[in-house]
């Protein structure tokens, strides 16, 4: 009993930072049909940039948060509009290649500005020892806990955005059928550069919190982007709904996979739950309709 | 008529390869026996993309399936080299099968990230069955030269020898393949599969056997790339092995054999080439070492931007006449069809 409480909320604690690289990936995905595969090395450089942010003003761990929050939202924005436009309307393995282009000259990037040769430790929001309760261990700490109600804030915050303002019209009109926002007048050119600018904030959001548990290194995100990617697909790339559910499903299954049988087959149980989802939903779990683009 | 054409090319390019082979010294030889490897890889995807029209993102895994299968067979069945190539290329085509039943349901990104998953996930299995696969440490691969060649023949040279006649067996029967009723089919089913499979065509079963192929292909490349490194190990098939075939590909151009050995070069000699121009412009040994991830990265962007038929379309571009046909995969009709992509538009 007492494992199983704590292979749940440590399964849970891991799987919404899945949910939040999903968000990230079909926030990209529903406004230009690109799929991100830079989205980790974007976290990755961002998270470095916070790090660096708070090793310079002393340790200061909110500045560093606000400055990868920023340098995401920022990034996101330039590379949408420097790199990734030209590629819309094209055919889409060449958006597939220019993102994974963007992931490899970021990993240089960082591997030349920030790296010497040994992995980062980067801090903690708050403590990371587990939590009890009588004496029995969650297997979840106040730094998990944060970083849940973090991506959730984030989550509704963006939900809210998508709902309740104009911005967010703009941003369904455009995902929902760009010629025709754009005959009705909406900028569609900045409105995608806002999406890829919001899912830059997301993951970078993801970065910092998922550093502490893994050390940083040019390559430290690659595995959670992977398995983020894994949990957009099994929720199905045009649902936010799904992203999130799917990482915490992902992130739950893992662990008990981990926990109960045996950690080196975890890459494994995620193929696995990815095939088996795929198999009976090869549009994944929250598609829409069962409408196949041809 | 193709046929012959084909051998004869590769008869021709057989005996250049052989002359170069003896000007080169070892350690080059060593490089060229590695792109020769490589390039089997990248054919076999070229194909797979530029042809069937379907994306894998972890091509790696099946050279990783071949790799292994042929370390086992020369530990435990010492069989002769040849033999090994075709077995282990046939195992990796089983195991392409299998992924091409899966993604013949699957459709873009929901593929690509199947693919993806399955070349993360595999090498995993090396530390699972350690008592099999060696774990870490891996398994040996170790050939010699047959005698015959006399006592003091370089291993380099006969690695250059083994990998150059595979790859251009492979590349023959790739080109004929290409060419036939089945690679016609496959084009089809790549620009419009509502179309292809009214005109009376199995659309799944020539997508799996698009797997089938290109997992082969992966596979001999596999089983090469091993003999050459002497070793396989989990490490050697990462993800950025399966993302580098994906990019050999592209930068040679989708489709294209001779475009499949142009991106596979690229692979193998512009990291050295670029680190050691790093070194010697005087950037630390940490910085160089990243230079070239960097500027292989800019790369990528640039060609897809720019030149987005990659090399191979470049070349056809500047030197023949225009006929810029088998480079532009998924596009033609996607083009020439905008109702139904509104129509998809809507249900998002």
């Amino acid at each position: 009993m007492q494992e199983f409480i704590e292979f749940t909320l440590g399964g849970l604690a891991s799987g919404i930072i899945y949910s939040a690289i999903a968000l990230s990936l079909v926030l990209i995905w529903r406004g230009t049909r690109v799929l991100n595969y830079a989205q980790g090395g974007m976290a990755m450089f961002t998270t470095y940039v916070a790090l660096t942010v708070i090793n310079d003003t002393g340790g200061n761990y909110w500045l560093g948060f606000l400055a990868a929050l920023a340098a995401g939202f920022a990034l996101g924005a330039v590379l949408e509009r420097g790199v990734v436009r030209p590629t819309v309307g094209k055919p889409p393995l060449n958006s597939v290649i220019v993102t994974i282009g963007i992931l490899i000259f970021i990993e240089g990037l960082a591997g030349i500005i920030f790296y010497n040769g040994q992995s980062a430790s980067f801090p903690p929001a708050y403590s990371i020892v587990s939590l009890k309760v009588g004496s029995i261990a969650l297997g979840v700490s106040w730094n998990d806990v944060f970083t849940a109600a973090a991506v959730l804030a984030a989550a509704v915050l963006l939900a809210a955005l998508f709902r309740y303002t104009t911005v967010g019209l703009r941003l369904r009109a455009t995902a929902f059928n760009a010629s025709v926002s754009r005959l009705l007048g909406v900028r569609v050119g900045r409105v995608l550069t806002l999406g890829w600018a919001l899912a830059g904030l997301i993951g970078a959001l993801a970065g910092v919190l998922v550093t502490p548990t893994t050390f940083l290194n040019p390559n430290s995100m690659d595995a959670i982007f992977v398995l983020g990617f894994t949990a957009a697909v099994i929720g199905g790339l045009d649902s936010p709904v799904g992203a999130i559910v799917g990482g915490l499903v992902l992130g739950v299954v893992l662990s008990y996979v981990g926990g109960y049988l045996s950690a080196d087959l975890i890459e494994l149980a995620g193929l696995a739950a990815l095939v088996l989802v795929l198999m009976f939903r090869p549009s994944g779990l929250f598609a829409p309709t069962a409408v196949r683009r041809v | 008529m193709t046929m012959l054409r084909h051998v004869a090319i590769a008869v021709a390019c057989g005996a250049l390869l052989l002359l170069l082979s003896y000007r080169l010294d070892l350690y080059r030889d060593l490089q060229f026996a590695e792109v020769a490897a490589e390039v089997g890889a990248v054919a076999g995807l070229t194909v797979l993309i530029g042809i069937s029209g379907q994306i894998s993102i972890g091509h790696g895994a099946f050279m990783a399936i071949g790799s292994y299968a042929a370390a086992l067979l020369l530990l435990h069945q010492h069989w002769n080299i040849g033999y090994v190539i075709v077995a282990s290329g046939l195992v990796a085509a089983a195991a392409g099968g299998i992924m091409g039943i899966a993604a013949a349901r699957l459709r873009g990104p929901y593929l690509a990230g199947a693919t993806l998953m399955l070349a993360v996930a595999l090498p995993s299995l090396a530390d699972k069955y350690q008592s099999v696969f060696g774990g870490d440490q891996g398994l040996s691969v170790s050939i010699t030269p047959p005698a015959a060649l006399g006592a003091t023949f370089p291993l380099q040279r006969w690695f250059v020898w083994l990998s150059c006649a595979a790859t251009l067996v492979l590349l023959v029967l790739l080109a004929n393949l290409v060419r036939s009723r089945i690679g016609r089919s496959w084009r089809a089913v790549r620009d419009d599969e509502i179309a292809a499979s009214l005109a009376g065509l199995n659309v799944a079963r020539l997508q799996i056997l698009a797997f089938v192929v290109s997992a082969a292909c992966a596979g001999v490349s596999g089983t090469l790339y091993a003999m050459v490194t002497t070793i396989v190990t989990p490490d050697a098939f990462t993800l950025t092995l399966s993302i580098g075939l994906l990019t050999a590909a592209v930068l040679g151009g989708l489709g294209s054999l001779l475009g499949a050995v142009w991106g596979a070069a690229i692979l193998v000699l512009a990291p050295p080439f670029l680190q050691d121009f790093a070194t010697s412009h005087g950037f630390s040994s940490a910085v160089s070492s990243n230079v070239p991830i960097a500027a292989y990265g800019v790369v990528l962007i640039v060609v897809m931007l720019v030149f987005p038929a990659g090399i191979q379309g470049g070349l056809r571009r500047l030197l023949g006449p225009a006929a810029p046909v088998a480079a532009a995969p998924f596009s033609a009709l996607r083009r020439h069809a905008p109702a139904r992509e509104e129509k998809e538009e809507g249900t998002v």
